[in-house]
């Protein structure tokens, strides 16, 4: 497993408390499980993903994924209407592993409230929040 | 160290039965026909199932050469935490093994059946006694189908209340199939965290304790190993408002005539035969998962239940309130004959000391090897202990890796990465079966790993390296499942 030190944290995108991370591409927000998930969670060998359409709360379960360690459920770090998921997921589990923020995104949301992304946490707070519990 | 358990030997490669017959062989003859073969009509006919064709030699090798392969308790120490992994006592097989009671069919009249019906009414007078209820049932077939019955029986009391509720108080440190058993009755699991020392404290409880939960999912001894001491102001809290107490007594191995649950504000609670009562169990059963509640409860329990009217042993449906049947039949009664078998031959006396060498044994353990492995919660603990990898970490040797390479010292690896309330946790359970011989090897290995840990990190990384087979590509298995013969 990875030490603090060796995580990838862009600082382009922005991170939930449940280790969700979240980037404004155009009018949609693309969401995925960030690099100290995929690396604390191992190999990730299932993905289950909601229904384009779904409209959910900030907070509301979108997604479990399930390692050869845990199954963790997903929570959605913006309100919106899911309006894209990441297909490739369902032969390809692994890109969650290997991509986590390129091609192994999970979602896409029509965000209900962009202001929301200001709630979550920059690159060097989740850094700082995960140094605290260690 | 004396000489290590684990050690090279031969063991035979065998395939699939599938790869190994050839057509036309067969273990059995019939006798000649002495009739006109009958054909059946067409629609009854067609492809048989894909079966092989098979000698009963290859048959009996098959398997022999299979269980070589295996591990049980019966070949060593087999710490499982929260398993309970006892040696089962031979004598209990022999009991079960009993032509009256293994024969026995379960649709016989209750006038043909007293000794079973006997047996079945005793083990539930028991099961009361040990536990400080007042009635149980032996219907359900496990744990978890134990957890169900008993959130039933908790909706049945709170609709004959006339009033429903929502929820269920669940902490961290239950069983996974405690919420899971909660949500499938219909309620919302509400969790709750422990506090710093492993334990359920008051205030947490009055803090979610509400009108609208039906009551709270304890286990006690904790998963943790740790004993719940403010239990009786927790049960006062929840009793307060109305709910009700449910107690997950698989691990009432550590408490065996010490507690009486009944007495600690408990309402109803199931026991695993399958642990506390040395039962066999792993590879998927048969278990047994009675259920014992207070008077408040007792009528909702399943039917039939057994009853003795006039010193004669009858089956009751008589029960309008009762949830009805959780089971066909009675519940898995092979498993009932052995755990009455061990109740008998184990006297109240030596249940209670089972139970204090049970946890005798964890806090030995627990001290030895508390330098050697981290210790989360420094404490007395009960009959299971929780450490975890956090001091082999600095080398990247997790606790998966340690647990293999215990497999190549000649030893089932502990419960691991459960609880969850601890990070890379190591749950060891070497119950009150083991010696103190075997129990100083188990330690004294355990700190030889620790020090491969240091010096050769790697040799843990492949680890086992001497079993039969090496370490499985768990990943690849879970992505590209073979389910196929």
């Amino acid at each position: 497993m990875k030490e603090i030190n060796e995580l990838i944290l862009p600082d382009d995108l922005r991170y939930a408390v449940d280790h969700e991370w979240a980037r404004v591409e155009g009018d949609r927000v693309r969401v995925g499980l960030d690099d100290y998930a995929q690396d604390q969670l191992g190999d990730i060998v299932f993905v289950e993903l909601p229904q384009p359409g779904e409209t959910l709360e900030r907070g509301q379960e979108f997604a479990t994924v399930e390692s050869v360690k845990a199954v963790v459920e997903c929570y959605l770090p913006v309100s919106g209407e899911i309006v894209a998921v990441n297909k490739q997921l369902e032969d390809s589990p692994e890109l969650m592993n290997e991509s986590s923020y390129g091609d192994g995104w999970m979602v896409e949301v029509n965000p209900k409230d962009l202001s929301e992304m200001d709630d979550l946490m920059t690159s060097a707070e989740n850094l700082e929040r995960l140094k605290g519990a260690e | 160290m004396k000489e290590p358990l684990g050690t090279t030997g031969l063991l035979l490669n065998e395939p699939l039965l599938w790869e190994k017959g050839k057509k036309g062989r067969r273990g059995f003859s019939l006798p000649p026909r002495d009739i006109e073969p009958a054909h059946l009509d067409k629609e009854f006919t067609g492809e048989g199932p894909d079966f092989p064709d098979l000698s009963e030699m290859d048959v009996v090798r098959h398997y022999t050469r299979l269980s070589q392969w295996n591990f049980g308790v019966d070949t060593g120490m087999y710490p499982l935490g929260s398993c309970t992994m006892k040696y089962n006592p031979k004598t209990n097989e022999r009991q079960a093994g009993l032509s009256g009671l293994s024969t026995a069919h379960p649709l016989l009249p209750a006038s043909l059946s007293q000794g079973v019906l006997k047996l079945m009414f005793e083990l539930g007078k028991h099961l009361s006694e040990i536990t400080g209820m007042d009635a149980t049932t032996l219907q359900p077939a496990a744990g978890a189908h134990g957890e169900l019955t008993g959130m039933l029986l908790i909706h049945a009391f709170h609709k004959s209340k006339g009033t429903q509720r929502s929820k269920i108080i669940v902490p961290d440190t239950a069983h996974g199939t405690n919420p899971a058993s909660v949500a499938l009755c219909g309620y919302k699991p509400v969790p709750v965290n422990s506090d710093e020392k492993g334990i359920l404290s008051l205030a947490a409880i009055s803090q979610v304790m509400d009108e609208d939960t039906a009551g709270i999912m304890i286990t006690n001894p904790n998963t943790l190993g740790l004993f719940e001491e403010n239990i009786r102001g927790i049960a006062q809290t929840v009793h307060s408002k109305g709910g009700l107490v449910y107690c997950d007594g698989a691990n009432l191995n550590a408490v065996m005539g010490v507690v009486k649950m009944g007495d600690i504000g408990v309402d109803v609670m199931h026991l695993n035969l399958h642990k506390t009562f040395s039962t066999p169990h792993g590879g998927g059963g048969p278990g047994s998962g009675p259920v014992c509640v207070k008077n408040s409860l007792e009528p909702f329990l399943p039917v039939p239940r057994v009853e003795k009217r006039d010193g004669q042993y009858v089956l009751s449906e008589d029960y309008p309130e009762s949830v009805g049947k959780v089971l066909a039949f009675y519940g898995n009664f092979g498993v009932m004959v052995k755990a009455y078998s061990y109740i008998l031959s184990m006297g109240p006396e030596n249940l209670k000391r089972a139970s204090q060498l049970a946890v005798l044994n964890a806090n030995y353990i627990k001290e030895k090897l508390k330098g050697t492995l981290h210790l989360p919660y420094d404490r007395p603990c009960m009959h299971e202990c929780v450490f975890s990898d956090k001091y082999q970490m600095a080398n990247k040797v997790a606790t998966l890796d340690m647990a293999k390479r215990l497999m190549d010292y000649g030893f089932h690896p502990p419960t691991v990465y459960f609880p969850l309330v601890v990070h890379g946790a190591i749950m060891v359970e070497p119950t009150e079966t083991e010696c103190k011989e075997d129990l100083d090897q188990f330690i004294e290995t355990f700190e030889v790993i620790a020090k491969e840990a240091r010096e050769d990190p790697d040799l843990l990384h492949e680890a086992p390296r001497k079993c039969k087979v090496r370490r499985l590509d768990e990943t690849t298995a879970a992505r590209k499942p073979c389910l196929a013969g």
